[in-house]
């Protein structure tokens, strides 16, 4: 039976992982995200599910326990934010590396730095472009409201055992720490060993049986097969932009002009189309729920539709470098956010899109036809 | 119906807690509800907000500068949140300890002694419900048997015992606010 809830994000997060069945939760508080662990910590799953809660001494033993734990093909997760997850890059490549299945929650506060414990989306290039080192990527969910903090937790270790790579949820301090309405999952039973033996024996450290002996490691010292090993990655995720893109639309059949946001900040565009609108502009709203693999075709589709595009991010500018690619300079493309922790509203989004896209968009028509005269 | 609110006050007072209760009663009768919070240094000790959200349709940004009632409760809050008041909304406060009052006409503004009437009642923990009830009174958004199923979702139950007194908080609340018309402050322009 559903159970319909008022939590925080990061307690919805925290149930869902109960729920879904994970075996094993490593992690280090940190705020705007300390209550993944405190919720954990409080309803002790070990008596409900037997699910272990560990924290660890830092972000990075929790990362490399994360690491050690999903070799044997165990559902295993860790939540942090920014700086933490920074201290965790080296044991995320390591885990992309060894193609091991593993769950990573960044509830992103401001940076650089120590920065700020308040909002923000500027960890974009390090859950997308990398962050770790070598040729992997993480597949990134970007949760917007609190029901999906809940629904992604399963969702992200469904691809992640689909795949066997890491799978990114990337949240922040808004959703996080903010409450709805929740409808919580049913209980899933954590698989028994002879269940995990049974469907991940060729490849998990399950206990040497009749096979040969399962080797987890990212080293390959042979070029030809480390080779070999990053083209199986590139094949993942060409795979996973075939089948496992994913994206929400909002009022864009009749769009002039395109927010493109994701998480908190396409809550806050999608009230802004809704302004935009009772001021006669049509405006729309495409939301990337993941971010890689990005929805580049939706953008290409619409670019042939709009008069310029505003990408709408709680940051200096990085997500519209995927913008910019995937509308290959069809439309005028700009950028609008506040960073810093700051959270801009829906009204200075309106008018950065009327500043921005609008007002240069007529500037530019209007030069061109002067020059056409001349 | 959409009411978007900002209760702004100090920690201590029961901002966060009475706007977790409007929104377990805006879940009561199957509304779409946020609550947003301010968290983190000013927490501790200084002034709190949260914003909450009430709709029957699904809610775009939990976050807003703009608000169809304010609700506040010292003059931190005044100053940064008087401005923030919609045309033709609703603003209600606390009076006691506020020595600028608010100077908008374009508004509806009312004033609830929270502190004084939870004081007469023995128990200055419940002025949270008594600023509830005055709200209410102004905005019947939710109705009381909602409000009271919300405190039974939202207090543990150790403090259940002490729902009737939350409840007839609320309804002193509910008789005791009082219209406020502004004057413009002398030295405001």
């Amino acid at each position: 039976m559903s159970e319909l809830k008022l939590m925080k994000g990061n307690e919805a997060l925290a149930e869902a992982a109960i729920r879904a069945g994970v075996d094993a939760y490593f992690g280090y508080p940190i705020t705007p995200q300390s209550e993944v662990i405190e919720y954990l910590m409080t309803e002790q799953p070990e008596k409900r599910t037997g699910m272990v809660v560990l924290q660890a001494e830092s972000e990075i033993a929790a990362i490399n326990m994360v690491y050690g734990a999903a070799s044997t093909g165990k559902k295993v997760m860790t939540s942090s934010s920014s700086p933490g997850i920074s201290l965790k890059l080296e044991g995320i490549s390591y885990i992309a590396g060894a193609e091991l299945p593993a769950v990573i929650v960044n509830v992103v506060r401001g940076g650089p730095g120590l920065g700020t414990i308040q909002p923000s989306q500027a960890d974009y290039f390090q859950s997308v472009k990398g962050g770790g080192h070598g040729d992997y990527k993480l597949y990134v969910l970007a949760p917007a409201s609190v029901q999906e903090m809940s629904d992604f937790v399963e969702d992200a270790f469904d691809i992640a055992f689909k795949y066997r790579a890491p799978v990114l949820i990337l949240s922040d301090g808004l959703i996080g720490q903010m409450m709805e309405k929740v409808v919580l999952k049913d209980q899933q039973e954590r698989l028994t060993d002879e269940e995990v033996i049974k469907k991940y024996d060729s490849w998990a450290t399950t206990g040497k049986t009749n096979r040969e002996r399962n080797i987890i490691t990212s080293l390959d010292l042979q070029s030809e097969k480390m080779e070999a090993r990053v083209h199986r990655l590139m094949k993942k995720y060409e795979q996973m932009e075939l089948e496992d893109t994913r994206y929400e639309e909002f009022q864009t059949e009749d769009a002039e002009y395109l927010f493109v946001a994701y998480g908190s900040s396409s809550r806050i565009a999608q009230k802004a189309v809704k302004l935009a609108r009772k001021k006669g502009i049509k405006a729309g709203l495409v939301r990337p729920i993941t971010l890689f693999p990005y929805p580049k075709k939706v953008l290409f589709k619409l670019a042939n539709q709009v008069k310029g595009i505003l990408s709408v991010e709680l940051n200096a500018g990085q997500m519209i470098e995927d913008v910019l690619l995937s509308v290959e300079h069809k439309v005028p493309v700009a950028h609008f956010g506040r960073t810093g922790g700051i959270i801009h509203t829906p009204e200075e989004v309106l008018e950065a899109l009327e500043q921005k896209i609008i007002k240069n968009g007529s500037i530019r028509h209007h030069k061109t036809r002067e020059s056409s005269i001349l | 119906m959409t009411e978007e609110i900002i209760i702004a006050g100090f920690g201590g007072q029961g901002v966060l807690s009475m706007g977790k209760i409007l929104a377990y009663s805006g879940i009561m009768q199957d509304q779409e509800v946020s609550w947003m919070p301010s968290y983190g240094p000013e927490m501790r000790g200084g002034t709190a907000n949260v914003t909450v959200i009430l709709s029957d349709e699904r809610i775009s940004s939990p976050y807003l500068q703009l608000f169809d009632t304010a609700i506040i409760l010292n003059q931190q809050s005044m100053d940064k949140f008087e401005k923030s008041v919609k045309p033709g909304g609703l603003l209600l406060y606390e009076p006691n300890g506020i020595h600028k009052h608010p100077t908008r006409t374009d508004i509806n503004i009312y004033q609830i002694e929270g502190n004084k009437i939870s004081t007469e009642m023995g128990n200055k923990k419940i002025f949270n419900m008594v600023v509830l009830g005055a709200y209410l009174k102004l905005k019947p958004i939710v109705n009381l048997k909602n409000v009271i199923e919300g405190l039974k979702k939202s207090l543990p139950e150790r403090y259940h015992h002490l729902i009737p007194l939350n409840e007839e908080a609320i309804t002193k609340g509910m008789e005791a606010t009082k219209a406020y018309i502004s004057k413009k402050h002398e030295y405001s322009n």
